[in-house]
């Protein structure tokens, strides 16, 4: 693990928030930034408030629905919960990046020929 | 898709309900603090570090909010806003800036759209007639007589119209109309009207249709026909009342009971495309046998069919024309006709191309003026206001946002200028349209239109560039610390910068001064003009349509002639009076002639122009009699027929010779020459004299009849005795107006002096701005250097040497300016050469009077600081900072 955290790239954030809802059901901002920080083992570069802009983005995009409700310490939250089209999106997302991190995967692992380095 | 499109919405709904999301984000993100909180001090924490913990977990929280807000909604229209309301805030403040900025604007751009809304009404936009690009006037290939020449016999139209196969139709009109030819008689007064005979087919060749009622019918085309007429809207509305039962029912045209068949669109206006300036008030038809035997004049007008060019056009007509006969009735007139075919739109209009381009070239120059001037000001501005930028730059404001803001500053006050240009404009342009005095095509349709505003648009985006985007520029290259260092009014303007703006100085004196020489040399040519030696003296006389009654017969003719113009003449103050059937620089008709036994030509009839005229007229009118006597009322039906030629006939005819005496054919008989007259313009000051002849009424047959009256009073005061004896003579005489002579004369000199005049007040204008230039820069450097002159004054340097020198620095700028634009003056001058009279290009007078005039004011603009520089009060000005 080395000690610069990995930025995060343009809209993988709001994959991450996708996939958390879609495995973990109902959650409010602050327990989707939890997990996702919990998950990558801490190596994400995640300021917590960044999740809302990619919260606001989904839900305008109708990928995920927002209610006001009482946490488990009755305190008032906003909780988000992913729709049917946010799956539906979610599944495209996640294929498309498997592939993608296959072929990097792939490319890198490419051996130097020619050996002139 | 449908996801971008509902996200799309949801921005939108966002941006109108700000307030609400953001509560509703300001307690998501405090419950979201509140539960991080919470875990710390589960995790054992004290309050303080777990409050902190949360906080630095959280990041920025105004950034997040932002970040939020530029998720959600249109943060570019946000932006937009917030430097819209800068902007006004700042423009208000700085109200002087704003005041001077939107007026020169609103007049540069304003100038630029009424020019522009000409040109597009008279060059760009198509004739207002269905398919109009299918229209064609017929002409013949060398018109030398004026309107007899640009026209065809009845016989040669209709042969012409069975035979070509390139015509859907052609039809034309009686093109000899003088204006007030009918009178209108009703309760009332008789009122004079203008009718205008056209010929079969006439409006649905020009895809006319009538607003109400029907067009005239073939059988009403036969002789012996009930008489009909197709009403002008205007005058229907103005002298009908707008009365719609009309249709059907006769009206009283001199004396002959005519029904009215139909109403003509507001749109159509006859006089606009065919005889600009002229009003016409009613239509009838054109009966093809009535004038079998009277020349020419039918002026034609042709609709090509669908795909047919006009050039495959013209050669049918190359080989048709020459084969036309004159009149069928008499083959020995021969044939001989040529027939020039041009697009309508061309014919109307292609003779003002180039003035009209030469107008729009010089309010283009205004707006460029107007430009470098708001520029040079905005620079200053900039200078001003470096510190302030520097600060919100300090503060975190991106270059690119600053830009943004000045652009947005420029465009409000590009925006404003255009809109108080617009209405300048549209003032404009209803006042041209309602000008009838001006010979100028189309003019009565001329108004702010759909591509007008469109113009004007881009005309404010285009001024945004020009001027907007250097000070922005400029912004950009400020150095923050030196900026924010910078106390207050030092010396501490940049060298470069002075640089920038005097150039741009001298481009507005040099475009300035372009623009005074071309209006001078067009103001020359104009002086030229109203000099020539017009044959006729238009001052002191005044003219007036007469009507009487004849019955056809020359003795009782001659008798009412000599009646009116003896009873007229005891009018105390007049000087002269007589009649004449046609004015100079009025309708022109004529007929041919040739010397007897005279070889000219191989003895052929030659066109001349005609007018037939009582004794007294050449007086009356001014003409001069250089040789022989005047008509005189001895000249009667039954004895020798005579006629007074003008020294073109004299000297093509009988060269070498004395004239008086000889017999010319004209008309169809022998006529003695009894006197030689100078020549007269008959068509327009500018073209030379033609041929020209006048007849004594009592031997030739005139059409219609003007008095024309010579006094010292002006024809106003004159105008109701004149009418009173008139009514004596005759109570069926119509209240026809009594008009000065010289407005024959203004209306055909009208077009240039409406381009002259405009260019005038668009130099007048460069010039204003140039000296505004100068004075801004000049002004400015004295109020950035008020310390430095004060030192140079508490040193000892007398008030004058202080005001030589600045005045010293605005002739620099001046005369640069001007050497600039003296030279390209010598380029624009070679464009407009045709369009100067009588002016050379080059015209040193011009070029230097101009050159004088415009240093003469720019001097004045500068010595304005200079004088405040020399009373700086040195204690005063050391003691401020």
């Amino acid at each position: 693990m080395s000690k610069e955290k990995l930025d995060l790239l343009q809209g993988t954030l709001d994959l991450m928030v996708l996939r958390t809802l879609d495995a973990l059901g109902t959650l409010h901002g602050y327990g989707i930034a939890r997990r996702i920080e919990q998950v990558s083992g801490h190596e994400v570069l995640l300021n917590q408030g960044t999740i809302y802009a990619s919260l606001v983005r989904l839900q305008q995009r109708g990928w995920i629905s927002a209610a006001w409700g009482t946490s488990d310490s009755h305190r008032k939250a906003k909780f988000y919960s992913i729709t049917r089209q946010g799956r539906k999106q979610l599944a495209k997302d996640a294929a498309h990046w498997e592939r993608l991190s296959t072929v990097m995967g792939r490319v890198l692992a490419l051996q130097a020929e020619g050996g002139d380095k | 898709m449908t996801d971008s499109l509902r996200q799309a919405l949801n921005r939108l709904r966002a941006f109108f309900g700000k307030e609400r999301l953001d509560m509703d984000l300001d307690e998501e993100m405090a419950a979201h603090l509140q539960l991080a909180i919470e875990e710390n001090l589960r995790r054992g924490m004290s309050p303080g570090e777990a409050r902190r913990q949360a906080l630095i977990r959280f990041g920025g929280l105004e950034q997040a909010k932002e970040r939020h807000r530029e998720a959600r909604g249109l943060p570019a229209l946000d932006i937009l806003i917030q430097d819209l309301r800068y902007s006004f805030r700042r423009l208000r403040r700085e109200r002087s800036f704003t005041l001077i900025a939107v007026l020169i604007l609103a007049l540069g751009i304003g100038a630029n759209v009424a020019v522009f809304s000409v040109v597009n009404t008279i060059l760009l936009r198509p004739l207002p007639f269905r398919d109009s690009q299918q229209l064609v006037r017929i002409v013949e290939k060398n018109p030398t007589a004026g309107e007899s020449s640009m026209t065809y016999t009845a016989d040669a139209t209709q042969d012409f119209q069975q035979q070509n196969r390139s015509f859907q139709s052609v039809s034309g009109y009686f093109a000899f109309t003088g204006p007030d030819n009918f009178k209108l008689i009703g309760k009332d007064r008789p009122v004079p009207v203008t009718g205008i005979l056209v010929a079969e087919g006439f409006f649905q060749t020009l895809g006319v249709q009538p607003w109400l009622g029907r067009s005239f019918r073939a059988e009403e085309f036969l002789q012996h026909a009930q008489p009909v007429t197709l009403l002008n809207y205007g005058f229907w509305k103005r002298q009908l009342g707008g009365d719609r039962s009309i249709i059907g029912q006769a009206i009283n045209l001199s004396g002959m009971p005519v029904t009215v068949v139909g109403v003509l669109p507001e749109t159509f206006d006859f006089g606009s495309v065919f005889s600009p300036g002229a009003k016409v008030d009613l239509f009838t038809p054109y009966i093809m046998d009535d004038f079998r035997d009277d020349g020419n004049d039918l002026a034609l007008v042709g609709r090509l069919k669908p795909g047919v060019s006009l050039a495959a056009a013209q050669s049918e007509a190359d080989e048709l024309f020459p084969q036309l006969y004159f009149e069928h009735k008499h083959p020995e007139y021969g044939k001989n006709y040529t027939g020039r075919l041009t697009g309508l739109k061309e014919y109307v209009s292609g003779k003002l191309r180039r003035s009209l381009l030469v107008l729009w070239s010089a309010v283009g120059l205004i707006l460029l003026i107007v430009c470098v001037n708001l520029s040079n000001l905005e620079l200053a501005r900039a200078a001003a206001r470096s510190k302030e930028f520097a600060m919100r730059t300090a503060l975190g404001a991106g270059w690119g946002r600053l830009v943004r803001q000045l652009i947005t500053e420029s465009l409000v006050l590009s925006l404003a200028g255009a809109l108080l240009g617009l209405g300048f404009a549209s003032a404009t342009t209803f006042y041209l349209a309602h000008q009838g005095s001006i010979a100028l095509p189309l003019l009565s349709s001329l108004r702010v239109d759909a591509r007008a505003l469109v113009w004007t648009l881009l005309l404010a985006v285009t001024s945004v560039v020009l001027f907007g985007l250097a000070p922005a520029f400029r912004m950009s290259g400020t150095n923050i610390q030196e900026a924010l260092k910078e106390s207050g009014h030092g010396s501490g303007d940049s060298k470069a910068h002075n640089r920038v703006r005097a150039t741009l100085v001298i481009a507005e004196v040099a475009l300035a001064c372009v623009l005074l020489i071309g209006a001078g040399l067009l103001l020359r040519s104009f002086l030229r003009v109203l000099d020539v030696d017009l044959g006729f003296e238009p001052s002191h006389a005044a003219a007036i349509s007469v009507d009487y009654v004849d019955g056809g017969n020359s003795d009782k003719r001659v008798a009412i002639w000599q009646e009116i113009v003896r009873r007229i003449s005891m009018i105390p103050s007049v000087e002269a009076a007589g009649i004449s059937d046609n004015l100079p620089m009025s309708r022109n008709r004529s007929w041919g002639i040739r010397a007897k036994g005279g070889d000219y030509d191989g003895g052929k009839f030659q066109g001349v122009f005609v007018y037939i005229v009582s004794p007294g007229y050449l007086k009356a009118i001014g003409m001069r009699l250089i040789k022989g006597r005047d008509i005189n009322w001895q000249d009667a039906p039954k004895s020798e027929k005579v006629l007074i030629i003008n020294e073109t006939v004299a000297r093509k005819l009988w060269p070498g010779h004395d004239p008086i005496g000889r017999i010319a054919e004209v008309g169809g008989g022998d006529a003695r020459v009894i006197g030689v007259i100078a020549d007269v313009h008959e068509t327009n000051a500018e073209d030379g004299a033609g041929w020209q002849m006048y007849l004594p009424a009592s031997q030739f047959g005139p059409e219609g009849a003007y008095l024309v009256v010579r006094s010292k009073l002006p024809p106003a005061t004159l105008a109701p005795s004149v009418m009173r004896t008139l009514r004596q003579i005759n109570p069926e005489q119509p209240a026809t107006q009594f008009k000065p002579i010289q407005n024959l004369v203004d209306h055909a000199t009208s077009p240039r002096r409406f381009f002259m005049l405009l260019v005038s007040i668009f130099a007048g204008l460069g010039l204003l701005l140039a000296s505004l230039g100068i004075y801004g820069v000049v002004s400015y450097s004295v109020t950035r250097q008020t310390q430095e002159i004060g030192i140079r004054m508490a040193l000892g340097a007398t008030q004058e040497h202080v005001l030589l020198r600045v005045l010293a620095r605005s002739l620099r700028l001046a005369l640069v300016g001007i050497a600039l634009g003296l030279v390209a003056s010598f380029a624009v001058a070679k464009l407009i050469a045709s369009l100067l009279f009588r002016t050379a290009p080059t015209d040193f007078a011009t070029f230097a009077g101009m050159a004088l005039l415009l240093c003469a004011v720019e001097s004045v603009a500068g010595f304005v600081p200079a004088r405040r520089a020399s009373r700086i009060d040195p204690m005063v000005a050391l003691r401020t900072e």
